[in-house]
C-alpha cells in the first residue's frame, strides 16, 4: 500500500452508509416537477368517475333515479348498489372483519356516504351528472355521540347486524356495540385502587381528526377483458394488501391483478384502507372495458376516507402519598363510525392501546375498550402513529400531569420518580409487552438540562405572581411529555391482517458490475425509502449507496409485504434488508475464499471487501466478488448474487422520547404563542440523521395541528362541519413553531441493525406535550383538564370558566 | 359546451388551444397540456400545490379559468431550472436543506419561492414564513423549507449561506 490508498474509514465515508446525512435520491425528480403521482397518469380512452353522495347522516333511501344523470352527453354509465349487486359487490369486507357498503344499499349511515358512481368522458361531466342523480330520502334519527350509542333508545345504525349477537371479540352488548376488548389484570388493579393513598380520574377525549395528506386518495383501474387482468394504480400505503383484498372481493385471481403504487403525496394512515372509490373504479373499468380514474376532492377526503382517533378515555391513576404510581385503569368508548373499517391488526380491535401504561413502572393496570357505531364516516386509521398508540400516549401523559398536580409535585419530577429504570430492561409491562430497550432517565435529564428546566419553572413562578398582581394578562405554560411507542408490527404470533402475518420483505440483486437493485414490500409516501434502504445496504455490503436502486410499490416485482404505516418500514423491512444483505455477504465470502485460496474462516470483512486475516493486502472487493459471482463461482455453487428475506420480527420495537414545550397564553384572546419546543428522540440506530430530523419536524407540526386546532366535527344532525381547509386546521409556516431536535441512541437488541423506527414518535409525543403545556398554564388556578383542540375559542373559554375575564 | 380559443406562453413556449370556458387553468395545464408538475391538493385555493407564476405573480391555478390566462406568460415548476438544464438555486436548496419529503407541495412551493425572491431578494425568516403561508406542506414542518429558500437567496446573491444556529 502507498499513502494514496484510502483507509478503511475513508472508504466507509464514500459509501454513504448508515449514519450519513445522505441527500435524497427522490428529490431530483420532485424538485423538477417530475414526480409520478396517480393523477398524473393519463391512459388512452380513460374515463373519470365521480360520486353522488348523501346529504343526510341517516336516512332510508326510497328511490334512486339515474335517468337525468345518464342522459348527460359524455356520461357512459351510472352505477348504484343495484348494479353492484349483480356482481356481488354492493358490500365489501373491511380490514376489521366487518362489512361496509360500497354504494348505499337501502339506507345511508353517514353524511357524504357514496350513493351512486357516475362514469363520464371527463371529470367535469362526471361531476355535473353526479349532481343530477335524484335520490329520495326519508330522514331517520341521527346519533353522532358515541357516549349515547348504547343508550336503550339510540337509533339503530346497522340494521344488517340486528340479529348478530356475537362481535369479533365476544358478545355484543347492544345493537350499536361492535366489540369489547380488555387487557391487564382487573382484580389486581381494582385491589390496588382500593388501598391507594391518592387517586385521580378524568374523562380525556381525543377528538376525531383526519390525517389529511396533501394528495387525496385516488386510483386508476384498467381491466383488460382479453387477458382477464386488472391493473390498478393507486395511492396505496399497502399495495400487496390491496391486491389480496382486491382478489378476494372481485374474485379475479391474484396473479391477474397488478397493483402499482407510484409516488404518493403523503399518507399518514389515510391510504392504508380500501375505499368504495377503488371498488367502483374497478367495476366501472370492467363494465366499460376502458381505464377509469377516480380522484377524491378535499371535502370527500376529509369527510369520508379514514378518520383517526375519536377515543373517549375515562382514565384513573392510583399512587402513594410520596408519588409512586401503583395502578392505572382506563375505560374507553371508541367511536368507529357507521362501519368498522378500522385499520388494526386483526387480533387487536383497539390496536396496541395497551401501551397506555407508557414509560412508567405500573405494578397493576387494566384497560377495557368498547367500540360503537355512530352516524359518522368509517375508518379509524393510525394517523401518523402505530395502531392507537397516540391515543394511549396522550391519555397517560395527560393523566400523569393531573396526578402530579394533585400530589403537588412538579410534573417532570413525578415522571422521573416513576420512569422504568435502565436496569429493568428488557421490561415486561403490566399489560405483558416486553419493552426491548431504553434509557429513560438519561433522555429525561438531557431534555431538562437542554432547556434549563429549573430556570423555566422559576420564570413561570414569577410570571404567575405578576399575573396575580394584575401586571400581565399572559400565562406561561410548560409542557412535559415522556412517551414510549410500540411500533414495527409485527411479530406474526401477535399480528396479522385478515390472516396474513405482518412480516415484511426485501429482495436484493447485485449485478455483475457491482451495483444492484433492492425491492421491498413497503411503500414510501415521503419517508425517503429510496435513500435510506440503500444506506443500510451500503454499510452491510460495502456497495456505495449511489449504486443501489430501491424500488417499491409494484406488486408484480416487489416481494410480498404488508406496507408502510405504524413505523414498520425500518423495524421490519429494514431488518429484512439487512438479513438479505447478510445472505449475499455469506455467499460473497465463499467466493472470496475460493478466489484467494484460503478457508472462509481465514477472511475478515473490511468495509467493502474481504481480506485475509493478518495479510490485509490480499483481498477481494465486493465489486470484484460481484463480477466473480457471474463467472467464477466455486465448483458446485449456483451462479449469481442475490437474496430475499421475509422478516418476521421477534418483537415490536419501543422508541421513546422526552419533549418539552414552553408557551404563553393570552387569557383575553385565547391565543397561544409557542415560545420553544424541544424534542429528544431515541429511535435506536440512526440511519440518516437528516431524514430523521425531517420526520421529527413534520410529525411535530402535525402534532401541533392536532393539539391546537384540528377536529372533524359533526353537528347534532350529523352534518360534518369541518370538511374543507376553511374549517379544518392545517398549520401554515406562520403558525408553525421553530423546532429544536435532539437525540440519544439506545439500539434495539433484537433488530439486526438496532433501529426502532422514527416517523411517528413526534406525533405521539408532541400532542400530549402541547396539551400539557396549555393545561399547565392554567393549572395553578385549579384547572385540571381542558379538552383538545386548544384553539383560541376553547382556550378563551377555559379562561372565562376560571373567572379570568372579571 | 362551446369552446374558446386561448393562447398563452407556458415556460417560454407559446400554446394555443380550445377550452371550455369553465376549464380551470390547473386542469388545462395538467389534463390538456400534460404539464403535471403543478398539483391539486384542495381545489379551493387554500393549499397552494397548484401555484404557478402568472405574469409575475404567484397564482393558484385551481382558482383561475384557463380563459382568464389568455395572453398570459406562465411559468410552472417545469420552467424553473436554469437555461442550461442545471437546477435553479431553489431546486438545489430544497434538496440540500431537505426541504421536501413526499414532493407533492414542492412544485407549488418552489414556484412561490421563485416569485418571493424576486419580490424580496434577501428575506428574513419571518418574511419567508409569511411569504409562503399560502402554500401548505404536511410533511416538513416548514423549517427546512425556510432554510432552503435562505440557501437559494444566498446563492443568488452570491454570498455564503450560513445556517442559523439551533
Amino acid at each position: 500500500m502507498n499513502d494514496m490508498t484510502p483507509t478503511s474509514a475513508e472508504r466507509a465515508v464514500k459509501l454513504e452508509g448508515m449514519g450519513c446525512k445522505r441527500k435524497r435520491v427522490e428529490d431530483i425528480r420532485f424538485v423538477q416537477g417530475k414526480g409520478n403521482y396517480v393523477d398524473d397518469l393519463k391512459l388512452p380512452g380513460m374515463l373519470y368517475g365521480d360520486f353522488n353522495r348523501s346529504p343526510h347522516a341517516h336516512a332510508r333511501i326510497k328511490k334512486i333515479d339515474t335517468k337525468k344523470a345518464a342522459a348527460v352527453p359524455g356520461v357512459v354509465a351510472v352505477i348504484t348498489a343495484e348494479t353492484l349487486k349483480t356482481v356481488n359487490l354492493a358490500w365489501m369486507p373491511t380490514l376489521a372483519g366487518d362489512v361496509q357498503m360500497v354504494l348505499a344499499d337501502g339506507k345511508v349511515l353517514f353524511q357524504n356516504q357514496e350513493v351512486a358512481f357516475v362514469i363520464a368522458e371527463d371529470r367535469y361531466i362526471a361531476a355535473d351528472a353526479a349532481d343530477l342523480v335524484e335520490v329520495e330520502y326519508e330522514a331517520l334519527p341521527v346519533n353522532v355521540d358515541p357516549l349515547k350509542a348504547m343508550a336503550p333508545n339510540a337509533p339503530m345504525i346497522r340494521e344488517d347486524l340486528k340479529d348478530k349477537t356475537d362481535g369479533s371479540h365476544g358478545k355484543r352488548k347492544h345493537y350499536n356495540h361492535i366489540f369489547s376488548w380488555q387487557a391487564g389484570d382487573k382484580a389486581a388493579t381494582d385491589a390496588a385502587f382500593d388501598k391507594a393513598d391518592v387517586k385521580i380520574k378524568e374523562m380525556i377525549v381525543y377528538p376525531r381528526v383526519h390525517p389529511c395528506p396533501l394528495e387525496t386518495c385516488q386510483c386508476v383501474a384498467s381491466f383488460d377483458k382479453i387477458k382477464g387482468e386488472l391493473t390498478l394504480w393507486g395511492t396505496f400505503q399497502a399495495p400487496h394488501v390491496i391486491r389480496t383484498v382486491g382478489s378476494l372481493i372481485s374474485k379475479i385471481p391474484e396473479h391477474k391483478i397488478h397493483v402499482i403504487a407510484p409516488d404518493i403525496g403523503g399518507g399518514f394512515g389515510n391510504k392504508v384502507g380500501a375505499y368504495p372509490g377503488y371498488i367502483c373504479a374497478i367495476v366501472a373499468s370492467i363494465v366499460t372495458g376502458v381505464p377509469v380514474k377516480w380522484v377524491e376532492d378535499r371535502i370527500e377526503n376529509l369527510s369520508t376516507t379514514a378518520f383517526a382517533r375519536d377515543f373517549y378515555m375515562d382514565m384513573e391513576i392510583a399512587a402513594t402519598k410520596d408519588g409512586k404510581v401503583t395502578a392505572m385503569r382506563c375505560y374507553t368508548i371508541a367511536d368507529h363510525g357507521a362501519f368498522d373499517a378500522c385499520a388494526n391488526a386483526t387480533k387487536w380491535p383497539a390496536g396496541l392501546f395497551s401501551i397506555i401504561s407508557g414509560s412508567y413502572d405500573f405494578p397493576a393496570a387494566h384497560v377495557l375498550v368498547d367500540g360503537v357505531y355512530t352516524n359518522k364516516a368509517p375508518g379509524g386509521v393510525a394517523y401518523r402513529c402505530s395502531f392507537r398508540v397516540t391515543e394511549a400516549a396522550y391519555c397517560i401523559e395527560r393523566a400523569m400531569d393531573i396526578m402530579a398536580q394533585k400530589l403537588g409535585m412538579d410534573p417532570a419530577e413525578f415522571r422521573i420518580k416513576n420512569l422504568i429504570r435502565r436496569e429493568q430492561f428488557p421490561y415486561t409491562s403490566a399489560f405483558g409487552w416486553q419493552y426491548d430497550s431504553g434509557d429513560y432517565q438519561t433522555a429525561m435529564n438531557k431534555a431538562m438540562e437542554s432547556v434549563n428546566y429549573k430556570k423555566l419553572r422559576d420564570e413561570q413562578k414569577a410570571k404567575r405572581e405578576a399575573f396575580k398582581r394584575g401586571e400581565t394578562r399572559e400565562l406561561m405554560g410548560i409542557g412535559v411529555a415522556f412517551f414510549t411507542e410500540i411500533v414495527g408490527a409485527g411479530p406474526s404470533r401477535a399480528c396479522d391482517i385478515l390472516g396474513i402475518a405482518m412480516f415484511d420483505s426485501a429482495e436484493i440483486r447485485i449485478h455483475p458490475t457491482g451495483s444492484g437493485i433492492c425491492r421491498l414490500g413497503t411503500k414510501s409516501q415521503g419517508q425517503g425509502h429510496e435513500t435510506t434502504y440503500a444506506q443500510i445496504i451500503a454499510t452491510e455490503l460495502g456497495i456505495a449507496a449511489d449504486n443501489i436502486m430501491v424500488e417499491e410499490g409494484n406488486t408484480d416485482t416487489a416481494p410480498y409485504g404488508l406496507g408502510t404505516y405504524g413505523s414498520r418500514s425500518t423495524p421490519v423491512s429494514g431488518a429484512a434488508t439487512a438479513m438479505a444483505c447478510r445472505k449475499i455477504k455469506a455467499k460473497a465470502q465463499m467466493i472470496a475464499a475460493y478466489m484467494l485460496e484460503v478457508h472462509d474462516d481465514d477472511l475478515e470483512w473490511d468495509v467493502d471487501r474481504f481480506r485475509v486475516k493478518g495479510n490485509p493486502e490480499r483481498f477481494k472487493t465486493m465489486t470484484e466478488l460481484a463480477w466473480a459471482a457471474y463467472h467464477e463461482v466455486p465448483p458446485g455453487m449456483e451462479p449469481g448474487l442475490e437474496a430475499i428475506n421475509y422478516y418476521d420480527p421477534p418483537n415490536f420495537t419501543f422508541p421513546f422520547g422526552a419533549y418539552i414545550c414552553v408557551l404563553d397564553v393570552d387569557v383575553d384572546t385565547g391565543t397561544v404563542k409557542v415560545r420553544r419546543f424541544y424534542a429528544l428522540d431515541d429511535c435506536g440506530t440512526r440511519i440518516n440523521p437528516m431524514i430523521i430530523e425531517g420526520q421529527i419536524h413534520g410529525g411535530l407540526t402535525e402534532a401541533f395541528g392536532i393539539a391546537m386546532g384540528q377536529e372533524i366535527h359533526y353537528d347534532e344532525d350529523g352534518n360534518v362541519t369541518t370538511a374543507s381547509f376553511m374549517d379544518y386546521f392545517l398549520p401554515t409556516a406562520v403558525e408553525t413553531p421553530h423546532w429544536e431536535t435532539d437525540w440519544t441512541t439506545t439500539p434495539s437488541p433484537h433488530h439486526p441493525i438496532g433501529a426502532k423506527g422514527v416517523g411517528e414518535s413526534p406525533n405521539v409525543g408532541g400532542v400530549p406535550c402541547f396539551s400539557n403545556a396549555v393545561n399547565d398554564a392554567f393549572a395553578f388556578l385549579g384547572s385540571t383538564h381542558i379538552q383538545m383542540p386548544h384553539d383560541n375559542w376553547r382556550t378563551w373559554t377555559a379562561a372565562e370558566k376560571l373567572g379570568l375575564h372579571g | 359546451m362551446a369552446k374558446s380559443h386561448v393562447a398563452m406562453k407556458v415556460n417560454g413556449k407559446t400554446i394555443e388551444a380550445l377550452v371550455e370556458p369553465r376549464t380551470l387553468l390547473i386542469h388545462f395545464l395538467r389534463d390538456q397540456q400534460n404539464i403535471t408538475g403543478p398539483h391539486i391538493g384542495c381545489e379551493t385555493s387554500h393549499c397552494g400545490a397548484c401555484t404557478v407564476d402568472l405574469d409575475g405573480k404567484s397564482v393558484k391555478s385551481c382558482t383561475v379559468f384557463a380563459v382568464q390566462a389568455n395572453g398570459a406568460d406562465i411559468r410552472t415548476i417545469e420552467g424553473v431550472a436554469n437555461a442550461d438544464g442545471t437546477l435553479h438555486a431553489l431546486q438545489e436548496g430544497f434538496r440540500e436543506m431537505h426541504g421536501l419529503q413526499c414532493g407533492f407541495c414542492t412544485p407549488g412551493m418552489i414556484v412561490r419561492a421563485y416569485r418571493l425572491l424576486q419580490e424580496n431578494a434577501n428575506p428574513t425568516e419571518e418574511e419567508i414564513r409569511y411569504g409562503i403561508s399560502g402554500n401548505l406542506c404536511r410533511c416538513t414542518g416548514y423549517q427546512n423549507i425556510v432554510k432552503a429558500i435562505q440557501f437559494a437567496a444566498a446563492k443568488i446573491n452570491g454570498v455564503p449561506f450560513q445556517e442559523a444556529a439551533e
